[in-house]
């Protein structure tokens, strides 16, 4: 994956996640959950998807790195970057 | 295919105990609301996931009947928790995302009015909790800041940590509002539809329901019922999920604290690491092979109704009546309890289905009527005096209604009733009680370390509730713990 590609499956996982929610102007460096209205059940479903769609386990101790936007792109691209689309 | 071949099926026979593969990674008892809502969860995340349903409908508490050519809902008089779209993070909402249903799949629309009718008193309220607080500021003035204040509360009360001790309602009331007219008014709505305790219930359990019905709103699908159990079976199937009707269960076989084996009715056993039981708290216990050395120290709920669904020939509207639900109680005081007699028609529920926006094409009328009533005399009664006894407390219960509605008796032209009897009948709840235990499990566990409860008996109740029971219970138990 490129890493658009990383960054349009990120949000293409935030979409089905939550998908009453405007994801055109997401401001990277902001938690997520501060501009969207997510929960932890919310937040749960992320990390499944990631399991779901690229087989990609995140531990419970590694979920603080996923708060953001950037915080997602920074540790999933090493995991996603091998993945053929 | 013989059943025995079937995958994830070893067949049940005599000799020498072999061990099976491990067929489902979650079994889920029972293919109500909320066992389709985990089920649907756990498929969709990958989980081999098998739902057994005693019955041949789909449903169980909420489920359809059909009768003559006609289409019965069991027990939905309105959908709660409605919110407009674009309102998030209340239940309605945050379920459907946990489903991925998009929400016009479920076709709701709003209620028009519903009142709250005492002997000298009369509420209305609508989705806008501002006309019920118009109404409380004009007939008990001297109470509305308190009213003000407790919704205000309530709105922000966290009723997500039940492991506090059960507080009264009652109680926890007089804080706010003196007048035991109000209190009591506030309360028929709210235990109505979906207090298991008698009289009294949990400040938790109240806070929940009176924001699903006056914070939130009343809803329903045009189909009723049968539109949301579609819609989850399909979602369901689609996810890869198993089910399997007219499947009971006979024995959860116990072994070292845990459930080795499902057996079923029809002589198969099934296995699974994790079992989600939703066909009742005591209703499972008493499926275990342990079972009698293990008493349990509390009883089933008591509390059962009578519904009595009449199909006019015109709607009530056009006989003046545009309520959609009508709580009333026509008592000095309003007593929700097991009612003495087969049933207590001195308070109840009257709906009316065609009186949600959005209904004017449904081509009868209806007008149901949900009265309490009492398991054991309905139980007690002989087969040749049952139908009659049906007969006699349906007149009973419509008499008393005049009291509120225009007279439509010459325009009905069907008419049908269930009791406590057909309720457990149908879905093997004990006493015919449809809100289960008066004590819930909230977190779900049972004695047995891969045994959980979901449903009614978890805590949730009403459509939304098992559907977030069924939600929570599978990210609690099997999602989350991974």
């Amino acid at each position: 994956m490129t890493k658009e590609n990383i960054r349009k499956a990120i949000l293409d996982i935030i979409a089905v996640v939550a998908p009453d929610e405007d994801l055109s102007n997401i401001d990277g460096g902001v938690r997520l959950r501060d501009q969207l209205d997510m929960d932890s059940m919310d937040f749960l479903d992320i990390v499944m998807e990631l399991r779901k769609r690229y087989k990609i386990e995140v531990p419970k101790e590694d979920y603080p790195l996923l708060a953001t936007l950037d915080g997602c792109l920074e540790y999933l691209t090493p995991k996603l970057v091998a993945v053929v689309v | 295919m013989p059943a025995g071949e079937r995958p994830g099926l070893v067949q049940v026979r005599p000799g020498p105990k072999q061990r099976s593969p491990l067929a489902y990674d979650v079994i889920i008892i029972g293919a109500g609301m909320s066992g389709l809502a985990a089920g649907i969860r756990l498929a969709y995340f990958d989980k081999k996931v098998c739902i057994v349903e005693k019955h041949h409908q789909i449903g169980g508490l909420n489920s359809f009947y059909r009768l003559d050519g006609r289409r019965f809902d069991v027990g939905l008089h309105a959908l709660t928790n409605f919110v407009p779209k674009g309102v998030k993070n209340t239940p309605l909402p945050k379920l459907l995302r946990q489903l991925r249903i998009p929400r016009d799949e479920l076709d709701l629309h709003e209620q028009n009015v519903s009142q709250i009718r005492f002997p000298h008193a009369r509420l209305r309220f609508s989705n806008d909790i501002a006309l019920l607080t118009g109404d409380i500021a004009d007939l008990f003035p001297r109470q509305v800041d308190g009213f003000r204040r407790l919704v205000n509360d309530l709105r922000t009360y966290d009723d997500i940590h039940h492991t506090a001790e059960p507080r009264s309602t009652r109680k926890v009331l007089t804080d706010y509002i003196r007048d035991p007219t109000l209190v009591d008014m506030l309360l028929c709505p709210v235990m109505y539809y979906g207090s298991a305790e008698e009289n009294d219930m949990d400040f938790a359990r109240f806070s929940i329901i009176f924001r699903s019905i006056f914070c939130e709103g009343l809803a329903r699908p045009r189909l009723g019922v049968r539109r949301i159990i579609r819609s989850l079976v399909r979602r369901y199937r689609a996810c890869g999920g198993d089910l399997r009707m007219r499947c009971g269960v006979i024995r959860l076989n116990i072994e070292r604290e845990r459930v080795a084996g499902v057996a079923l009715e029809s002589g198969e056993a099934i296995e699974a690491p994790i079992v989600l039981s939703s066909a009742g708290y005591f209703e499972t216990m008493g499926l275990c092979s342990d079972s009698s050395a293990h008493p349990e120290p509390d009883r089933p709920g008591r509390l059962s109704f009578m519904e009595s669904i009449n199909i006019l020939d015109t709607k009530p509207a056009e006989l003046g009546h545009d309520t959609t639900i009508m709580f009333f109680n026509d008592a000095a005081s309003f007593a929700y309890e097991r009612s003495r007699g087969l049933i207590d028609d001195r308070s109840g529920v009257i709906c009316c289905p065609n009186n949600f926006e959005g209904h004017k094409d449904m081509s009868e009328g209806i007008i149901r009527f949900t009265s309490l009533a009492n398991y054991d005399r309905w139980t007690a009664l002989p087969q040749d005096e049952y139908a009659a006894a049906k007969k006699q407390c349906h007149a009973q219960v419509v008499e008393r209604a005049l009291r509120f509605l225009p007279d439509f008796r010459d325009r009905v032209v069907y008419t049908d009733v269930f009791t406590p009897r057909t309720v457990k009948q149908y879905t093997g709840r004990l006493g015919g009680a449809v809100y289960g235990a008066t004590r819930k499990r909230w977190d779900g566990r049972t004695r047995l370390k891969n045994l959980f409860i979901c449903g009614t008996d978890q805590g949730y109740l009403g459509i939304i509730g098992a559907l977030l029971s069924g939600i929570t219970m599978a990210n609690l138990h099997v999602l989350s713990d991974e």
